[in-house]
């Protein structure tokens, strides 16, 4: 049975870019153990010969034209959402040290 | 009776100038203040919905026809972007998010006259069935103030029942419109996957998502659903629509086929729920219409693979929100890394924190093939036997939820509990076929939904049969 660990879930709140608190480590370790457990009983489903569903109504490599569609956005508009911006640019911190 | 008339009554008279969009407008607008301690709306949209109300009045005196949806009022859940106010998805996150561009759903509504009031509350990102989960507040069930009204477009059905506007949108990911019209005694529809475009909808489960309305009829929830259905090049999920389009027929039921689904009408359901159901059942027997019990004995596993499929998938689509680009964004980072950390811990409130984290372990190398991929075949295991039960039937029947509406932090404390409300919705999500939610009775003063499945792509078959079922029920 998964039963997550403090390590187990301070690794996923990485993984996913989330810092947590102390107390939500503690709550999470409980509360994802009890989601995973009652998922679990899908480990033992038969699904001899079956095949996994990605795309329910059947559509396959939906394709367009390449080609430009104007949809009028500005760039400052689409700027004007961003929390730092320079020079048209979105500004954000150093990536590499 | 709702103190609007049909929809389609209000826009032929708003085209004929015997009502002015105006006056329609502000009677929504009244009607929300007046209402406001229900907590249904996150913002109205006063100034971008009088503006357009004036020039359709404009159009209305030159002698043009607007629109089928001429002057008609409605408000849309927070998760669709609309231009006028911010669009936040209930959440810290897009707090401040003003959409550069306007959905396809709504474009389609406005395209026929209607004009949108308020953008209803939900919860953060969809994640939720009562809007307990909404990073701002809880809407109340304008049935009894401390009940949860369902959800997670619980402020849209609330919308519907408390009669700001004659319909409001959400969206259905695992039942999110059924379950808040079954709770609060409205019309919910959850068309088939892909009728109705998402282009410009906040995204949460993206193979299981679905837009659709909330009204007081089935006459209103089909003209809503005509008007937005169909393919759209911004979205590569849609599919045609049915070419004889979704406009109410009458038909004969007697002689209609239809399963009970054994699986829904036992264990754990409310007796009382149950009771109003068989009478439901029996209302159509003696209409003529066939019913027995049909057993698709892996329905139950249903949530167990929704909540492998939908926290993966959350987990993807809520990683774009970074604080970077657009929304909330955590001052004082020292890096890019901990800009990201800082801004989604404050951004992000306990659920959707708890369906990244779920899906990120589902999907990590390891375990990917023993929940995602196991889950994805048992989806196809429910596939087949909707398909079966199909082969026989023209239609399925069951409630749209175990019981009626739950009080307000019944199930806050237990989240494995507050996902048991969906477990007779997310099947139709999973197998991507229309179902609607009926208002069906009450049990102890609080509403009860009767909910009918049909098969993908027979929403116009579905929509006259519920008319008909409707007009048994409310005689």
């Amino acid at each position: 049975m998964a039963k997550l660990s403090r390590d187990d879930v301070l690794k996923l709140a990485r993984l996913a870019r989330i810092d947590l608190t102390e107390q939500e480590v503690e709550t999470y370790a409980n509360e994802l153990s009890e989601i995973l457990q009652y998922v679990e009983q899908l480990s033992t489903v038969d699904v001899e010969g079956l095949k996994p569903t990605n795309q329910v109504t059947g559509l396959k490599n939906v394709m367009r034209k390449d080609e430009v569609i104007d949809y009028g956005y500005a760039p400052e508009k689409l700027l004007e959402n961003a929390p730092s911006v320079e020079k048209s640019q979105l500004k954000v911190k150093r990536m590499i040290g | 009776m709702s103190s609007w008339q049909s929809i389609s009554t209000i826009a032929a008279k708003v085209n004929a100038g015997q009502a002015k969009a105006t006056e329609l407008v502000e009677q929504a607008l009244a009607a929300i203040a007046k209402h406001e301690e229900f907590k249904a709306i996150i913002v109205t949209l006063d100034a971008a919905a009088r503006e357009r109300a004036v020039k359709i009045d404009a159009r209305v005196a030159t002698g043009e026809q607007v629109g089928r949806l001429a002057g008609v009022p409605f408000i849309a859940k927070d998760n669709f972007l609309v231009f006028g106010a911010e669009t936040t998805a209930a959440s810290n996150i897009l707090r401040g998010f003003n959409a550069p561009y306007q959905s396809t759903a709504i474009e389609k509504l406005e395209a026929e006259g209607a004009i949108c009031v308020a953008k209803a509350n939900l919860d953060a990102f969809a994640h939720g069935s009562s809007t307990e989960n909404s990073d701002f507040f809880t809407t109340l069930n304008p049935r009894d103030k401390t009940r949860v009204p369902g959800g997670s477009s619980g402020g849209s059905a609330a919308s519907v029942v408390l009669e700001l506007v004659p319909f409001a949108l959400g969206t259905d990911t695992g039942g999110s419109i059924r379950l808040p019209a079954s709770f609060t005694g409205c019309v919910g529809y959850k068309p088939t996957y892909g009728l109705v475009s998402r282009s410009g909808v906040v995204a949460m489960g993206s193979s299981l998502d679905c837009v659709g309305p909330l009204a007081n009829s089935v006459e209103d929830t089909a003209l809503v659903l005509e008007i937005m259905a169909g393919k759209d090049s911004r979205d590569s999920t849609t599919i045609e629509r049915d070419p004889k389009g979704y406009d109410l027929e009458n038909i004969d039921i007697s002689g209609k086929k239809v399963g009970i689904i054994t699986e829904y009408m036992g264990e754990g359901l409310d007796p009382k729920v149950a009771e109003r159901i068989r009478a439901a059942i029996e209302s159509l027997r003696q209409a003529g219409a066939e019913l027995e019990e049909v057993s698709l004995p892996s329905l139950p596993l249903g949530l167990a693979v929704y909540y492998v499929l939908t926290p993966a998938e959350v987990s993807s689509n809520l990683s774009r929100y970074d604080g970077q680009r657009y929304g909330h964004n955590t001052p004082g980072a020292t890096d890019l890394h901990d800009s990201y950390t800082k801004t989604r811990e404050l951004g992000f409130g306990a659920e959707a924190k708890r369906r990244i984290m779920i899906g990120t372990y589902v999907l990590s190398s390891g375990y990917y093939d023993a929940y995602y991929k196991k889950a994805q075949t048992v989806r196809t295991k429910v596939i087949n036997e909707f398909e079966a039960a199909f082969k026989s039937y023209d239609f399925l029947l069951g409630p749209t939820a175990p019981m009626p509406a739950f009080k307000i932090g019944a199930n806050t404390d237990d989240p494995l509990q507050m996902y048991l409300s969906d477990i007779m919705t997310v099947s139709a999500n999973l197998a991507g076929i229309p179902a609607i939610s009926l208002p069906c009775g009450e049990v102890d003063g609080l509403p009860v939904g009767l909910q009918l499945f049909a098969a993908q792509k027979k929403d116009r078959q579905l929509l006259n049969f519920a008319a008909k079922t409707e007009e048994l029920l409310h005689g």
